[in-house]
């Protein structure tokens, strides 16, 4: 690390770390990392002397990895179709035979929108997690933080629970299976606009006073749910338990449709603010002498967030850990700077979820495990690895 | 980002998803028209079960051959439990269920969830749904039901009555032998683990079956099942308290639930009246529902 070339950049990672460093030395384990890098003097590891890869490479072998993700998600599932035919299945109309349409209409049907979802999913929480750790300056910060999971947790237990009190039946008929995603989301979406009402003032906003709320908020919504539990019935207590446990089953292409828009908006969205949150990793005022304006950069990078994972915890549950997991262990790769943490999180929490999945839906199949166990099972572990490897450059 | 902004962005991201609602149904109802399901000539011959109930009536219609897997809660008879498993009946995967081919699937009132069913019915396999409910028509119905899909309804109908008639015996029998008694209150626990008793309030099998054996369920005032502190159990004063295992127990279920705080003190507890079942026979609500009645009746008034 110790032989990192200087970024070329007005404002580099290596000038933010010894800023926040001195601040606050607990603020932040990517600042920490950073300082190490700014003490030229001392390499402590033999693994910290390592170069870090350019960002070109880094990228292009993160969408090589997707692609072959996505590939062995096409090929791989309980329903054995040979690799060439299950690709070639795919661009096949109606033969008139069973057997072959019944393949085409997995693949088209069920496998693929869930590579979809997938995709989305991944690529979501990690451009979520990546901006959020970085506005809050903090690796800690994840999209449970702001309320997003728990508000869409407590929208779907109320559907799931009192969903035949609250709402007239007409409605709920003719609503169907849309019930759950869009009271998971108008909940998720009512959190966070609380959380964030609570923060906010003046034109201002607070993040520690948002992180704060975020906790609380969270505490209260747990509560009420664990009310919520405790009223279910038999029936009801497990579907809100698969519900928890999050799943891709249940893509579809007519939900795909309608939660694509929501979650390219947010992820557009947060790509647009990452020269600020670069330089916002500077301090507050710092980035505002830069000539950002912070307010409106936390408020874009907050609506975003609440928008694209409110989304998805809709459509797919609760999957847990890629938004929190997937920027780490870029960062690790890439260094701290947004610009590059971003895209090669979405890239990486992809990836992460397609293999997750696939994993989900072969291990024992014909039955189905639950994904949100097996993305902190195999990304865990990774992160781990990786956290051991760096070891010297927390000055270790 | 002013307002402004957020309301044009809302109002063009939901004339977005109604767009795209509206697309996919196309392509889909496409590619639904390509697959027509194939009817066996003398019924479906590879049928997976999802329901521990079903699985009963098919073994009781003699059709277990033509059964290729069933789910996790399928565990009577032991034969059954040697099948393959789609998992659990409340979490099955599409892609799962196909690719053991199928040509039926009995879908149990708890078999889901919706959208894998509906996406299962895409793929051109026949889904015939099961309703739920705890009275000896339904179960009937059921076995109509499940002959009706296998193309069976001869022995649909004859099994079906002579489940009737069982059951018209059973009941007759309790109500001669144990009609003009006390009606004893048990207190049914759901397990027997953990450090808090999960009980049976209304609207529960457990309930519905007491009221068959003419037994009084000790805790009316609720639906479902509930946890219960010890001094709501020693308020109860329960005569019997009523308990189920699945598979072998590892120890004496008497033991085990007399050791809990309060169940101890109560009549039932002071008495050691614990009376314990096996799940699947005793809420099942399957075929064997008027074996299960005589026989609780039989331990509850008895013990």
């Amino acid at each position: 690390m110790s032989a990192a070339p200087p970024i070329p950049k007005p404002i580099s990672s290596s000038s933010s770390s010894s800023s926040s460093s001195s601040s606050t030395p607990s603020r932040s384990g990517t600042a920490t990392s950073d300082a190490s890098t700014a003490r030229h003097d001392v390499p402590r590891h033999t693994g910290a002397a390592r170069r870090r890869p350019p960002r070109w490479i880094v990228m292009t072998v993160l969408v090589g990895l997707l692609a072959a993700a996505v590939l062995a998600a096409l090929c791989g599932g309980a329903y054995r179709i040979a690799p060439v035919d299950a690709i070639t299945a795919l661009f096949r109309g109606a033969t008139g035979d069973f057997a072959q349409d019944q393949a085409c209409n997995v693949m088209l049907q069920i496998r693929l929108p869930r590579i979809v979802l997938g995709v989305l999913v991944g690529a979501g929480f990690g451009a979520a997690g990546a901006a959020l750790q970085a506005l809050f300056r903090n690796p800690l910060a994840d999209p449970g933080l702001i309320g997003v999971a728990s508000g869409a947790a407590l929208g779907a237990a109320s559907v799931i629970v009192l969903g035949t009190v609250l709402l007239p039946a007409a409605l709920a008929a003719s609503l169907g299976l849309w019930m759950l995603p869009l009271a998971a989301f108008v909940g998720a979406l009512g959190v966070t606009a609380l959380v964030y009402r609570l923060a906010a003032g003046r034109g201002r906003l607070a993040l520690p006073l948002l992180l704060l709320a975020g906790i609380a908020i969270n505490a209260v919504s747990g509560a009420a749910i664990g009310l919520l539990t405790y009223l279910a019935n038999d029936t009801q207590l497990r579907t809100l338990t698969f519900w928890t446990l999050g799943s891709l089953g249940g893509a579809q292409w007519s939900m795909l449709a309608v939660i694509v828009w929501p979650v390219a908006l947010g992820i557009v969205a947060l790509a647009s603010q990452c020269r600020s949150l670069n330089a916002l990793l500077l301090g507050e005022a710092e980035a505002l002498h830069l000539g950002v304006a912070v307010q409106s950069v936390k408020r874009r990078v907050m609506v975003a967030c609440a928008l694209c994972v409110g989304a998805l915890v809709a459509s797919s549950g609760m999957i847990g850990f890629i938004g929190l997991i997937a920027p780490h262990i870029v960062r690790l790769v890439v260094g701290p700077d947004p610009r590059a943490v971003l895209p090669a999180a979405a890239l990486f929490g992809a990836i992460l979820t397609l293999l997750a999945d696939l994993v989900a839906r072969t291990w024992v199949a014909p039955a189905e495990l639950p994904l949100g166990i097996l993305t902190a099972l195999l990304g865990a572990p990774f992160f781990l690895m990786l956290l051991w490897r760096r070891r010297g450059q927390f000055g270790l | 980002m002013t307002r402004r902004a957020l309301l044009g962005g809302g109002a063009t991201l939901a004339a977005g998803a109604w767009l795209g609602a509206l697309l996919p149904h196309a392509l889909v109802g496409a590619a639904h028209a390509a697959t027509d399901a194939p009817v066996a000539k003398d019924g479906p011959k590879r049928v997976i079960v999802a329901g521990g109930a079903l699985t009963e009536i098919v073994y009781a219609l003699g059709a277990q051959n033509r059964v290729i897997a069933n789910d996790l809660t399928s565990l009577y008879p032991e034969a059954a439990t040697r099948l393959p498993k789609i998992g659990y009946l409340r979490s099955l995967s599409a892609e799962g269920v196909l690719s053991l081919h199928p040509d039926l699937l009995l879908a149990g009132a708890e078999a889901g969830p919706p959208n894998v069913l509906s996406q299962i019915a895409a793929a051109g396999v026949t889904v015939q749904h099961f309703k739920h409910g705890y009275t000896a028509e339904l179960v009937r119905d059921n076995i109509r039901g499940v002959a009706n899909a296998m193309k069976l309804n001869d022995e649909g109908v004859r099994v079906a009555g002579r489940f009737m008639s069982d059951w018209i015996q059973a009941r007759g029998k309790v109500e001669e032998m144990y009609g003009i008694q006390k009606r004893p209150r048990v207190l049914f626990i759901l397990g027997h683990t953990g450090n808090q008793v999960m009980v049976a309030g209304q609207d529960t099998a457990a309930d519905a079956m007491l009221a068959y054996a003419g037994a009084e369920n000790a805790l009316r005032g609720f639906n479902g099942y509930r946890p219960l502190t010890a001094e709501a159990a020693v308020a109860a004063q329960p005569d019997v308290l009523l308990t189920t295992t699945t598979g072998p127990s590892p120890a004496d279920p008497a033991t085990t639930l007399l050791a809990q705080p309060g169940l101890a003190n109560t009549p039932a507890g002071r008495a050691r009246r614990v009376v314990s079942f096996d799940a699947l026979y005793l809420l099942g609500f399957g075929p064997r529902l008027p074996q299960a009645v005589a026989e609780l009746a039989r331990r509850v008034h008895t013990t």
